[in-house]
């Protein structure tokens, strides 16, 4: 795979450039992943911190919030039914909102009050006080529920973004860099075999170019031998007659 | 979906013991929509296991829930349709019953994070 694996390209200066100007931009789409990827994780470790905390502190409410429904009961008789039986609009709803972190959209519960409450008149006979401490012990307990809710979407959230960018980086490092790093010296040992052949054909012309003036030389050497004035043969322009001056 | 969550506050739903139930209603979660469809559930000890499998796969279909509220001990029981909702959005919160304390080294979310952390650290070491 190592020698065998990298992009089907020419081996070119062209190429040489483009694929460098690649690499560069490899390097740096790392970089920012990987701190992109730590971001991630550090607001992730933080959501996690807070989601246990806020789940022992969820123990805590909810006991108290039971325990005040039994203190109602007491005070009340049981209402389980007339309770189950009149429900008909939600008093505390839902918005959300986005939150932005390292381009990762995290979405936000916030609870709010719709409407009047539907279980005002419970409890008038008797209990009343019981029954409020008890409404205000749940609302407050879905208020941290929401918040609790909140937090746990967007730790499954980053926890989905979080392995995907590591995914990309590993890829980046591993595959995509090296595949470039290879394609790069592939193309400068071409570059190198087509230099070293230019330079042997020079060399190999320029041996011809001598083979070729020697023998002209010992031709030339030979005629002089002969007794051929090789140096003084007729001007082709001299036509061999005087100028006639007029 | 963004534009409609935004436009319309979305509800909390609850599975969970009469008890539970009972105090989340008055805390104003519930809500019974136009086709008389509850947003919560009341499990008793006859209900069958199916029934809050069926329960819990409605309220994930529903699009005006963001929140579902579910009893641990009957997140136990269908551990398996919870552990396959891997969606962020509607939560899916485990809470405490009454008879049930709240133990953190069965939730569905913590046990994601295991092997970063363990959540029974992170408890006693606030402590």
């Amino acid at each position: 795979m190592s020698g065998k694996d990298r992009l089907a390209i020419f081996p070119s200066r062209g190429a040489q450039m483009m694929m460098k100007i690649r690499l560069a931009g490899a390097q740096k789409g790392h970089g920012l992943l990987k701190k992109k990827a730590d971001a991630l994780q550090m607001r992730f470790r933080m959501i996690l911190g807070k989601i246990i905390k806020t789940k022992t502190l969820m123990g805590d409410v909810m006991k108290e919030a039971a325990f005040s429904l039994a203190e109602a009961k007491f005070a009340t008789g049981d209402f389980n039914q007339v309770v189950l039986q009149n429900v008909t609009k939600a008093q505390i709803k839902i918005r959300t909102k986005k939150d932005n972190v390292a381009g990762v959209t995290l979405p936000v519960f916030e609870s709010y009050q719709d409407g009047s409450d539907t279980y005002e008149l419970a409890g008038l006979a008797r209990g009343g006080q019981q029954l409020a401490k008890l409404k205000k012990n749940y609302q407050s307990a879905v208020k941290l529920l929401v918040e609790l809710a909140s937090l746990q979407t967007s730790f499954v959230t980053l926890d989905d973004v979080i392995k995907i960018t590591n995914r990309r980086v590993n890829a980046i490092e591993h595959v995509i860099i090296p595949r470039v790093e290879r394609t790069l010296a592939y193309i400068i040992s071409e570059l190198d075999e087509l230099e070293r052949e230019e330079f042997y054909r020079l060399k190999k012309i320029q041996d011809k170019k001598r083979v070729i003036k020697q023998k002209a030389e010992a031709r030339k050497a030979e005629l002089i031998a002969a007794g051929i004035d090789i140096h003084n043969t007729g001007n082709m322009l001299d036509e061999g007659d005087d100028d006639v001056l007029f | 979906m963004a534009l409609h969550s935004a436009a319309k506050g979305k509800l909390i739903s609850v599975i969970g013991d009469e008890d539970t139930c009972v105090g989340f209603l008055l805390g104003g979660v519930g809500e019974i929509n136009k086709n008389r469809h509850p947003n919560f559930m009341v499990v008793d000890k006859n209900t069958a296991v199916s029934e809050i499998e069926d329960c819990f796969k409605r309220f994930m279909k529903r699009d005006d829930i963001d929140i579902i509220l579910i009893n641990q001990n009957l997140a136990e029981l269908i551990r398996h349709v919870i552990d396959s909702h891997t969606a962020p959005v509607p939560a899916v919160l485990e809470i405490p019953s009454k008879d049930h304390p709240y133990d953190a080294a069965k939730d569905s979310i913590l046990r994601r994070a295991r092997g970063m952390f363990n959540p029974e650290d992170m408890v006693n070491s606030r402590e």
